[in-house]
């Protein structure tokens, strides 16, 4: 948990704007008074619990930039190793005003006024190919998005008379997918990674994309990936369009493809 | 807990049903053997190793018969009159042939040779009997927890790891430790050989690390004073093979579905259902407790709308059970926890079907799983939601409890988490104990008006199901809403039409004495 919260902050800082100086504003956690820095912290330590191993946790929060660190539950875990829940103040401040995080650009709208933007702007329905790519099995994100039912009341993209949608399901080669995509002449590319451990979703993808390359067809589509665990930034990152974390919906999907394919169509 | 008022007779015809659409599938596909049922009969008869590709002897053995024609008529006494004729043992007869030095035939003197298959499988059927008889035993010495059992996972990828997690975790509390295996595995039509240090997800199910795990479990459980059950996933391309490992090995309980397969991983049905029918009959000879996968449909349908559904399955999976011999003690029906959190009264609904199930099921041993579909990164709301699920676990005296961690939504359990979820779960148990006594459900109250009406669509499901046959109701997307046909998915190369002369030893042997 902190680790991950960690690694988001400093993704975040380091996309900051040097141009326009604007006024800084300085942030930082709070427990009951603004600026206490207050934190909340716990981790397991690979050695029983004794008096050392304590310190040893106190000491580490220090390193990790706490100020008045105080391990409040420490508790052996037997096998040699020990659990502990700490307290500190964070010695670091944000500047939220140099902080940019990349989003893609464009409304979301509903969806009738997507249909009807479609209709006029496209002359013909949208198509879109989606799939749960490589070893990936979790299909319930995909299917959220393009089944009929949708997902939390949320209609998925089947339901758009304006949309043709194909979704492939569960483990699609990346050559099964580009070839569907080739022979629908897909305009949207929408893939699905969940599992991210050992980083395979990267592989995944960067494999997905250098096919699309290869097949020289990946100007030609709007790519997409989502998943739990997918920002819109690492999706540019790995030269896909826009990239979709949790509780994104059809028509959010669907509003940026549209806007996008615009974009293209009228450069 | 005082009972719900459930009606009997819909009860009785609900499992009337099952019992034809189980015996409907079973007498269908007897006609069948697989690849991967002659393999474990070569397992199960000691054909092991692998060759200089890594390839399975097993299956280098099962790939020669069918080059020869030969395995419609059953692996056994092919091999077995091949070990006669050139005094070889099994495992001689399958070096023999990978090395390219033999060429099988029919057995000249057919009936002797059944008579040395009949023999050797009777020794295996010994040993197998014999771990079991060990189980029991250090069950008595050293005891064992009272349920629910504390369920918990590893997954490390590496043996020798899951080897130091495995023993913290029963130390901290755990009364089975599963280890999951490694993603994909099911799809391999072979078992990995030796101990596996690079799994994917979870470590590979091999013979090996079964017998490592094992003994490592043994020598904590010594420790601490309590027997601890050692789990794997017998499921996939492999079913009957995982299964005679398993039963080789000692282990004590198997994911071990008769649908989980067609569904979840698009394995072929027939495949599926002949496998699982020898997999089980296996499981059942080595007091095996299967856990069946119910659990899983309501990660892709919705916990409440689809109920009925995990009960129609539940009844479907006891039948087969049934019919590979296996005892309701040994039947880890599953059922989960799975509500949306945000839907009002949402834990009366659990309490439930919960209470169905433990109702319809009164002797089986069910496997009750924690919340995953509705847990998200916030793991402090998440701690919560499975508290309530451990409340409803002690409440409705489930056997086999999954522990539900709170990080579910972002990685695989860090030992931390599997730490806290211990604590949890105990902290409920021990301060709950005797709620169930205590309590009283309300006559015609919102609990048990819920439970009639899972119960009434359960009957009318599986009428459905029975009119059509289980193969088209699949097909339908009775389950899990996903859909499966007959003759897709993988591994339908793999079924072979038995020959009027097939022979196997199992069955008479298995089928036998499982009690
Ligand atoms: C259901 C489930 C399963 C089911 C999947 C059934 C199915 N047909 O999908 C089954 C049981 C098969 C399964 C198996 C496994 N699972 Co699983 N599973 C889950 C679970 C519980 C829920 C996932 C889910 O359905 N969420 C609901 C959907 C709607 O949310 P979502 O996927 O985030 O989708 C939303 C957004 O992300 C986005 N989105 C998603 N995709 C896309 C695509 C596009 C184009 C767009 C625009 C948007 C978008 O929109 C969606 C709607 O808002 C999670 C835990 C959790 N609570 O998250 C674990 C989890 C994802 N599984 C995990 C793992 C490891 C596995 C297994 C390897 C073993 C295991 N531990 O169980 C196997 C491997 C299977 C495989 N080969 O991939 C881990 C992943 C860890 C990681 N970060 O790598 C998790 C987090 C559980 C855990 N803690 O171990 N699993």
């Amino acid at each position: 948990m902190s680790a991950d919260m960690s690694k988001h902050l400093t993704l975040h800082t380091s996309e900051t704007v040097a141009e326009n100086r604007v006024e800084p504003n300085f942030v930082k956690p709070y427990g009951d008074t603004m600026n206490d820095g207050r934190v909340q912290l716990s981790f397991t330590l690979p050695v029983a619990l004794d008096e050392n191993a304590k310190e040893a946790a106190r000491q580490l929060a220090l390193e990790m930039g706490f100020d008045e660190p105080a391990v409040v539950h420490a508790e052996d875990m037997g096998q040699g190793f020990s659990f502990y829940v700490l307290y500190g103040q964070c010695k670091h401040r944000v500047d939220l005003s140099r902080i940019k995080v990349a989003k893609p650009e464009f409304e979301t709208l509903d969806k009738d006024a997507i249909n009807a933007l479609i209709a006029e702007k496209m002359g013909r329905k949208m198509v879109v190919v989606g799939a749960c790519i490589e070893t990936d099995a979790h299909t319930v994100g995909i299917d959220a998005i393009m089944n009929m039912k949708g997902y939390n009341g949320h209609k998925g993209l089947e339901s758009y008379h304006e949309v043709r949608a194909i979704n492939m399901g569960a483990q699609v080669d990346s050559e099964e997918l580009v070839a569907r995509a080739i022979e629908e002449q897909a305009d949207v590319i929408l893939v699905s990674q969940v599992v991210t451990q050992k980083n395979i979703h990267l592989d995944n993808l960067t494999r997905l994309s250098d096919l699309l390359e290869a097949e020289g067809i990946r100007d030609r589509v709007i790519l997409v990936v989502g998943g739990p665990r997918i920002s819109h930034e690492l999706a540019k990152e790995l030269g896909y369009d826009a990239g979709f974390g949790t509780k994104s919906y059809a028509e959010d999907v669907a509003s940026f493809a549209i806007n996008e394919w615009i974009k293209r169509h009228t450069a | 807990m005082s009972q719900l008022n459930l009606d009997q007779g819909q009860i009785d015809r609900a499992r009337e049903s099952a019992r034809r659409i189980a015996h409907r599938v079973f007498d269908d596909m007897s006609q069948y053997t697989t690849t991967t049922v002659e393999r474990a009969t070569l397992r199960l008869m000691g054909v092991d190793g692998v060759d200089d590709n890594q390839i399975p002897l097993p299956n280098r053995l099962v790939a020669h018969l069918q080059e020869q024609k030969l395995l419609a008529h059953g692996a056994a006494s092919v091999v077995a009159g091949a070990m006669a004729e050139h005094a070889l043992t099994a495992q001689q007869v399958a070096e023999a042939v990978a090395a390219g030095k033999l060429v099988l035939a029919r057995p000249k003197h057919d009936k002797a040779a059944r008579q040395s298959a009949e023999a050797i499988a009777a020794k295996m059927c010994e040993h197998i009997a014999a771990q079991r008889a060990v189980r029991s035993q250090q069950i008595d010495k050293v005891g064992e927890a009272r349920t629910p059992w504390l369920y918990l996972i590893v997954a490390t990828g590496n043996i020798f790891e899951d080897i130091v997690q495995a023993r913290a975790a029963a130390e901290q509390g755990a009364d089975i430790v599963a280890v999951i295996r490694s993603t994909g595995q099911s799809l391999l039509d072979y078992v990995p050989y030796g101990a596996t240090t690079e799994g994917f997800g979870g470590t590979y199910a091999t013979q090996e690390n079964f017998r490592l795990m094992r003994a490592a479990l043994d020598e904590v459980g010594a420790k601490i004073g309590r027997y601890i059950r050692l789990t794997n996933y017998c499921s996939g391309l492999c079913m009957p093979e995982i299964a005679a490992m398993g039963a080789m090995e000692r282990l004590d309980m198997m994911l071990n579905d008769s649908m989980y397969g067609i569904i979840f991983r698009d394995i072929n049905m027939k495949r599926t259902f002949i496998d699982q029918f020898f997999s089980r009959m296996v499981n059942a000879y080595a007091g095996i407790i299967i856990n069946t996968g119910e659990d899983n449909y309501l990660t892709t349908a919705d916990a409440f709308d689809a109920a009925h559904t995990v009960l129609a399955s539940q009844l479907i999976n006891e039948q087969f059970a049934y019919i590979s011999g296996l005892k309701p003690d040994q039947m880890g029906l599953g059922h989960a926890f799975e509500i949306n959190p945000d839907l009002e009264n949402g834990f009366l609904w659990e309490v439930a079907h919960a209470q169905l199930v433990r109702q319809v099921f009164p002797e089986a041993c069910l496997k009750y799983m924690p919340p995953t579909k509705h847990m998200t990164g916030n793991i402090f709301r998440g701690h919560i939601q499975d508290a309530l699920f451990n409340v409803v676990s002690t409440l409705t005296g489930q056997n086999i409890h999954l522990l539900g961690m709170m990080t579910e939504a972002i990685h695989t359990p860090f030992i931390q988490d599997r730490f806290l979820a211990i604590q949890n779960a105990k902290y409920v148990f021990g301060t709950m104990r005797d709620l169930h006594d205590e309590v009283e459900f309300k006559a015609g109250g919102r609990i048990e008006s819920r439970a009639q009406q899972v119960l009434a669509e359960t009957v009318g499901i599986l009428a459905d199901i029975e009119k059509i046959g289980l193969p088209a109701a699949i097909g339908r997307g009775t389950f899990a809403d996903i859909s499966r046909t007959m003759d897709g998915g993988k591994g339908l190369d793999g079924v072979i039409a038995k020959s009027p002369d097939y022979y196997n030893p199992f069955p008479d042997l298995m089928l036998a004495g499982a009690n």
